[in-house]
């Protein structure tokens, strides 16, 4: 734990800029987040959290100040660049999964390293190894559909970890499952992060699984308003 | 980009919603299909049609009795009316004279006297039979093609012989292939009586184009050929209102046909109503050909109006399509898709569905002009390029009403996508 992977410098974020209705969602965030740390950030509706994931995740630009990713400089990039960015450096895990529908665990696996450029045989490889890893080898060849909430976000958890990205980046992963289910991915995240040493930026509004984060960040209002340290382990 | 993937993914997707993609394809089916039948039976119209006319001959020219006055609207140009007489007409001595004087640009003289249409018999069975008179000079002039036996001779028509040269089919119908014809004699029911011949020689019938599409087989007539002389001894006059002159290849039948006017402008100048002229086949070829290219150009054009539609069928399901799969798209993005790879999925999808479409037209419009061509008994022409053009231009109706959708689409902003409910 040493390198600084996310580097936010003044961060604002407006948005119906020069109009009556302009809004200020995000009023200059400072935030260094450390290689293969697990970060919570919570806040209630409003807060700010959603568009600083989108900014973490570079989904999105900011209207000002300075985000260094992995050591790079991504403020002034282009739309293909970032698009290149999210793909080798983030792994998104989203609330609702988001499966590409009609295509079954294993593609979707393939999907980021699709998009990457990696050859066929070489991807199906890794996506079934993957596959293997969250526990979803018997289900490959199962489209999204035939597979419950828990069995999804595993398949969606492997599919983040395919281009071997630095970051994973989980929006409320749990959300739309029950408390067991959202526990055995908690467990998941928590293996990824022991085991591959991976940077874990959790978006929550549940205070109980920020808990299990090493470091918990709160904001209100577009701001940070603590910063504190989590247990750092899943709570049995 | 991703080409094996895009196809993919586009089957797939048609595969889970083969209603909507076959109601999508519709229109091009139907654009395609007609488009390909209407070109396909033209074609076989035309092919049909210029044989025909090669059959009659681009060297012959027709040379007709006409009235002098093209402003005397009563005129009666048909044999026997009440202004034209035996002196109006053509005798054969002038025919034979014409030939005479320019044996070297003229490679035969044909003509005939009609006695309509009449029956063969030979006791059980019959056969129609269209009867014409014919001097010897029609096998050339008309391209008959002898299978068996000898053509009509200039001795039978000077010794009136009661002899005449029959079809193939009429053969196969009333001998079954049993004998040899040539020899035997045919009762002929004709107008005026009964007649008998001694049959010299069959021909090759050759189906018309315009002919034969709703007799049954069996009842269609063919041509019966006696001597011309013999023909007319039933009929009132002795001169014919028309001949038939066959260039040779190395006179050019244009010009001629300014040499026969004049030729026999002289022979008519004393007559006030009437004089001979003559028609070239070849215009009349070219303008006919020129004719059927019209219609089907039109027709075809029509047909590309429901391809066009069929193309907007398209782009709407594309729309509806990319506004379905908004959050799919904003997932594509956030895992690293560039703006251009979502556009060329959906432009793959676009032109796979016209392609598919356009595949299954080219079958159903082939389907449809065998149909119709085998109803007018017409050869069927399989064009190949208009195959690979309508292959093309499926394709390029998949790209043009596959790319506005594919742009929408492609220019998202990732957030709005993901949020999309």
């Amino acid at each position: 734990m040493s390198q600084d992977i996310i580097q936010m410098k003044g961060i604002v974020k407006n948005y119906f800029i020069g109009t009556p209705n302009e809004l200020h969602i995000l009023k200059g965030i400072d935030l260094t987040v450390q290689e293969g740390d697990f970060v919570s950030i919570v806040g209630a509706s409003g807060s700010g959290k959603s568009t600083l994931m989108n900014m973490i995740g570079v989904l999105d630009r900011p209207t000002a100040g300075n985000y260094m990713l992995d050591g790079i400089l991504t403020s002034k990039m282009s739309d293909n660049e970032l698009s290149d960015i999210r793909n080798r450096k983030i792994g998104f895990v989203f609330q609702t999964f988001n499966l590409i529908p009609r295509s079954n665990a294993l593609k979707n696996v393939e999907l980021p390293m699709l998009y990457a450029g990696v050859d066929g045989k070489t991807r199906t490889k890794r996506a079934k190894e993957l596959l293997e890893l969250v526990g979803m080898g018997d289900r490959m060849y199962h489209q999204p559909n035939e597979l419950s909430g828990g069995q999804k976000q595993r398949v969606a958890i492997a599919r983040a970890l395919s281009n071997d990205p630095p970051i994973i980046l989980a929006d409320e992963p749990t959300g739309a499952l029950d408390s067991e289910t959202g526990h055995l991915v908690m467990n998941l995240f928590h293996r990824v992060h022991d085991e591959d040493g991976k940077t874990i930026v959790l978006i929550t509004h549940n205070p109980e699984l920020a808990k299990e984060t090493n470091r918990i960040i709160t904001l209100k209002d577009g701001a940070v308003i603590s910063d504190e340290p989590g247990l750092g382990k899943a709570v049995e | 980009m991703f080409l094996k993937e895009n196809i993919l993914l586009a089957v797939t997707g048609l595969r889970s919603n083969k209603m909507r993609a076959f109601l999508t394809m519709l229109g091009i089916i139907i654009g395609i299909g007609s488009v390909i039948a209407i070109v396909s039976i033209g074609n076989a119209v035309t092919a049909s049609v210029s044989d025909t006319m090669a059959g009659l001959g681009a060297n012959n020219i027709e040379v007709y009795v006409t009235p002098k006055e093209a402003q005397n609207s009563t005129y009666n140009v048909t044999v026997g009316g009440n202004n034209m007489d035996e002196s109006d007409l053509i005798s054969a001595d002038q025919i034979a004279a014409f030939q005479q004087k320019y044996s070297d640009e003229i490679a035969g003289i044909s003509y005939q006297e009609s006695l309509g249409s009449g029956k063969a018999k030979d006791g059980r069975r019959y056969a129609n039979v269209s009867v014409y008179g014919v001097n010897e000079g029609y096998e050339k002039v008309n391209n008959v093609t002898l299978t068996k036996g000898r053509f009509l001779r200039a001795k039978d028509i000077e010794g009136n012989r009661r002899v005449a040269v029959i079809s193939d089919r009429l053969v196969s119908n009333m001998f079954r292939g049993q004998v040899n014809p040539i020899g035997k004699t045919i009762d002929v029911d004709e107008t005026n009586g009964e007649e008998t011949y001694t049959i010299v020689g069959i021909y090759h019938y050759k189906q018309s184009a315009m002919l034969g599409m709703a007799v049954a087989d069996q009842d269609l007539p063919t041509d019966l050929y006696i001597p011309v002389s013999v023909a007319k001894e039933q009929s009132d006059y002795q001169n014919y209102k028309y001949f038939t002159v066959q260039t040779k290849t190395s006179t050019n039948a244009k010009s001629f046909a300014n040499k026969i006017n004049n030729y026999f402008s002289k022979i008519y100048a004393n007559n006030s109503a009437y004089t001979c002229e003559a028609y070239n086949m070849e215009s009349a070829m070219s303008s006919v050909t020129k004719i059927l290219n019209t219609i089907s150009t039109a027709v075809a054009a029509i047909a590309a109006i429901a391809l066009l539609v069929g193309g907007i069928g398209v782009m709407n399901i594309m729309l509806v399509s990319v506004t379905e799969r908004t959050r799919e798209i904003g997932t594509r993005k956030a895992l690293g898709a560039r703006s251009s790879y979502i556009r060329m999925q959906f432009i793959v999808e676009a032109v796979i569905i016209c392609l598919i479409g356009g595949i299954i037209g080219i079958i159903v419009g082939i389907l449809l002009a065998w149909g119709g061509v085998s109803l007018l008994h017409l050869k069927m022409v399989i064009s190949i390029p208009t195959i690979l053009i309508s292959v093309g231009f499926s394709m390029l109706i998949g790209i043009f009403f596959g790319y506005y959708p594919a742009k929408k689409a492609s220019r998202l902003d990732p957030i709005d996508a993901l949020r999309y409910e």
